[in-house]
């Protein structure tokens, strides 16, 4: 196993160090709370020597992603760290970049959307970007988002692919907490990750192509296609890095990583920070004889709708905590899992959780409220509210 | 083939009869030579010359949106110091005037600010023209486009054109300079500067559309050449962001009256007597900030 060195670090610190041992050659970036800490981080890299790259202190986000563009289009590595309005504003560019095949990664640290203005955690932004056809990838602790970001430079650019990956973080609750990391050396990321080499072709002057043309209705669909396809593709492509990245550096990845769901009665599905509250909750209820288990969604583009058909198989109940909301409708992790599960015959009885939107703390007594609430519905053998709001303050409601 | 005689912007492409941007796009390459990149904001010139499978560009291009040519631009001039080609590729960033004056204005004065070794010429026809003649920024006072129409209460644009020149060249980049068509030499010496010049430029290109100005196709050359001649857009250059001292290259012996310029193009056909007087004093008070 590869040597690797223990430090102690925030998690944008470890999401800054994954993509330095990445070697990117340009990082433009807008500070926004609260990832600003990335690329002030990139900077000192780049000012010490110890990464040869070189910064744009662009003028927004917009212009971020689109200097990101430019320069993965000329043929390097590059990546970016952004956040909540951050990620709104670029928006528009995600789609772009994804539609041009540039493998860029981003890290994100999950933050909620104004109005209210907050600058506190939830899945909102990178939810909300959903559809640009992005790999998105949600950490639990800092140690995965260093080594998401790994993952994400090297599933992106796997030819197969060729997509752009967002690594997120949980605002504050990661970003801005210190935890214990294991930090790769240098060489066997090199090992791991080969220098970029785009296979379809760069801005070049000895080989002129155009990027970015004029796809008419007689184009545009197939181009959509052929990214769905690539999206589809990556999912081998994941599994297969997984077990290389484990093999080499001795810590498991997967899309869906089960918790004592073999014989669970209930699962709740989680993604993101709150992953490590909810298995404390599944302790302490199993301690008291409830066959509950937890389904931590690591990989949430492509959706792992195979890898979750299987571990709800077995299961009467399925609780799916979203920290995201789409006004009108659910949750966005219930509603994809609802979908692709459909067709399927044998499948449990589904609930969605809403909670920890702008930073709202989510406590153990939460999960098992959520564990009670999905129990009721599996003993009433029917759903009759299918989202739920967990840890409302009452006072403000009265 | 030099730079000179190669065609780097295809024939074929799906311009207007008489768009004054392919000439200016044709032209502005032929001086910038084969060893250089573009990015272009969407709009008319994107539209028609990259329709895929097609493309009328022998050089390397990128579009991506409308507000964004600089900062795109502005990666692939990183880019490529990284690759350690900087030296030997120029990158020259196309706008239309919306993509400019207007969308594209935040990223345009922060690629400016940050000095990178970038052209950025915008083409300017004074409207928004690939979405259907709207009002921009650049509108002239007194125009009729679709989204201020002349009416019984209005003359059409109310507002006088911004000065994106001036206020580019406040950046204090090292060279800014305007250009038209019909003054071709001027031109060509003007984008060889501005692209052999080290660090930012801006070079503001008027560009007459016969769609948008309502003029007739074979007018395009005399009514770039007209608005010069009448001062109502006036070629100059300024190194280092020295407005107050800059070249005007250009210096009709007698200016002719606005008029002439005015009345070939319908955009203008509503103006009064009284609206054309206006104009024409606004014109000389501009002019004799210039020195003529």
């Amino acid at each position: 196993m590869a040597d690797q060195r223990s430090m102690t670090i925030k998690g944008n610190m470890a999401t800054a160090m994954g993509a330095k041992l990445c070697r990117p050659k340009v990082v433009p970036a807008y500070p926004i709370t609260p990832s600003t800490l990335f690329p002030e981080k990139m900077s000192e890299f780049i000012a010490d020597g110890e990464l040869d790259a070189e910064m744009i202190n662009v003028e927004s986000e917009h212009s971020a992603m689109s200097a990101c563009i430019g320069a993965s289009a000329t043929g390097v590595r590059t990546c970016t760290a952004s956040a909540s309005q951050g990620v709104a504003l670029m928006h528009e560019m995600l789609f772009v970049a994804s539609g041009m095949r540039l493998p860029i990664v981003m890290a994100v640290g999950n933050r909620a959307l104004s109005a209210p203005i907050n600058i506190w955690c939830d899945h909102q932004d990178t939810i909300s970007s959903r559809d640009s056809g992005w790999l998105q990838f949600y950490a639990e602790t800092n140690q995965e988002g260093l080594d998401l970001m790994i993952n994400a430079f090297r599933i992106g650019e796997d030819n197969d692919v060729l997509l752009p990956a967002m690594v997120g973080i949980d605002a504050f609750v990661l970003t801005h907490t210190i935890e214990g990391v294991e930090v790769p050396a240098q060489e066997d990321v090199d090992d791991f990750l080969p220098p970029y080499e785009p296979p379809h072709g760069r801005l070049d002057p000895d080989e002129p192509s155009t990027f970015g043309s004029f796809g008419t209705p007689e184009y545009y669909q197939e181009f959509k296609q052929a990214q769905v396809e690539a999206m589809e593709g990556s999912r081998e492509v994941i599994d297969r890095v997984f077990d290389e990245f484990e093999e080499r550096f001795g810590r498991r990845y997967n899309k869906v990583t089960t918790y004592k769901c073999d014989d669970a009665d209930i699962i709740i599905l989680t993604m993101g920070s709150m992953t490590g509250t909810a298995r404390e909750a599944v302790n302490r209820m199993r301690e008291e004889g409830k066959k509950v288990g937890l389904a931590k969604l690591t990989v949430f583009r492509p959706f792992p709708y195979p890898e979750l058909e299987e571990i709800m198989s077995g299961a009467k109940g399925l609780a799916v905590v979203d920290r995201n909301i789409s006004p009108g409708g659910f949750g966005a992790v219930y509603s994809d899992l609802a979908g692709a599960s459909i067709n399927i015959e044998k499948k449990p009885l589904i609930k969605n959780f809403v909670t920890g939107l702008g930073g709202r703390e989510i406590f153990v007594k939460n999960f098992v409220e959520i564990y009670e609430k999905t129990l009721a519905a599996v003993e009433a053998g029917e759903v009759k509210k299918p989202l739920e709001w967990i840890n409302m303050n009452q006072e403000v409601m009265r | 083939m030099t730079g000179e005689d190669k065609e780097l912007f295809a024939s074929g492409h799906r311009a207007c009869a008489g768009c004054g941007e392919g000439t200016a796009v044709r032209q502005i390459l032929k001086a910038a030579g084969p060893n250089t990149i573009a990015t272009v904001c969407t709009g008319c010139l994107e539209v028609v010359s990259t329709g895929y499978p097609e493309t009328a560009w022998e050089i390397p291009l990128i579009h991506a949106a409308f507000e964004n040519s600089a900062s795109v631009a502005s990666g692939v001039e990183v880019a490529l110091k990284q690759l350690g080609k900087k030296d030997d590729v120029k990158v020259v960033a196309f706008g239309g005037d919306g993509g400019t004056f207007d969308i594209g204005f935040q990223a345009l004065s922060g690629m400016l600010e940050r000095g990178h070794d970038i052209t950025y010429v915008c083409l300017d026809n004074e409207a928004y023209m690939n979405t259907g003649i709207q009002r921009c920024s650049s509108t002239p006072y007194g125009a009729s486009t679709t989204t201020s129409p002349a009416g019984k209460y209005s003359i059409g644009e109310q507002r006088p054109k911004k000065p994106i020149g001036a206020i580019c060249a406040s950046h204090d980049i090292p060279y800014t300079a305007t250009a038209t068509i019909a003054y071709m030499s001027d031109l060509k010496k003007k984008a060889k500067k501005a692209i052999e010049t080290k660090g930012p430029s801006f070079l503001h290109v008027f560009v007459p559309c016969p769609t948008g100005w309502r003029h007739a196709s074979n007018d395009t050359i005399e009514i770039s050449r007209l608005a010069v001649e009448t001062g109502i857009f006036v070629l100059w250059e300024a190194e280092d962001g020295d407005i107050c001292n800059l070249n005007v290259t250009v210096k009709p012996k007698k200016r002719k009256p606005v008029e002439e310029y005015l009345k070939t193009q319908r955009r203008f056909g509503h103006l009064s007597e009284e609206d054309v007087k206006k104009i024409q004093a606004d014109v000389d008070e501009k002019c004799e900030k210039y020195g003529f």
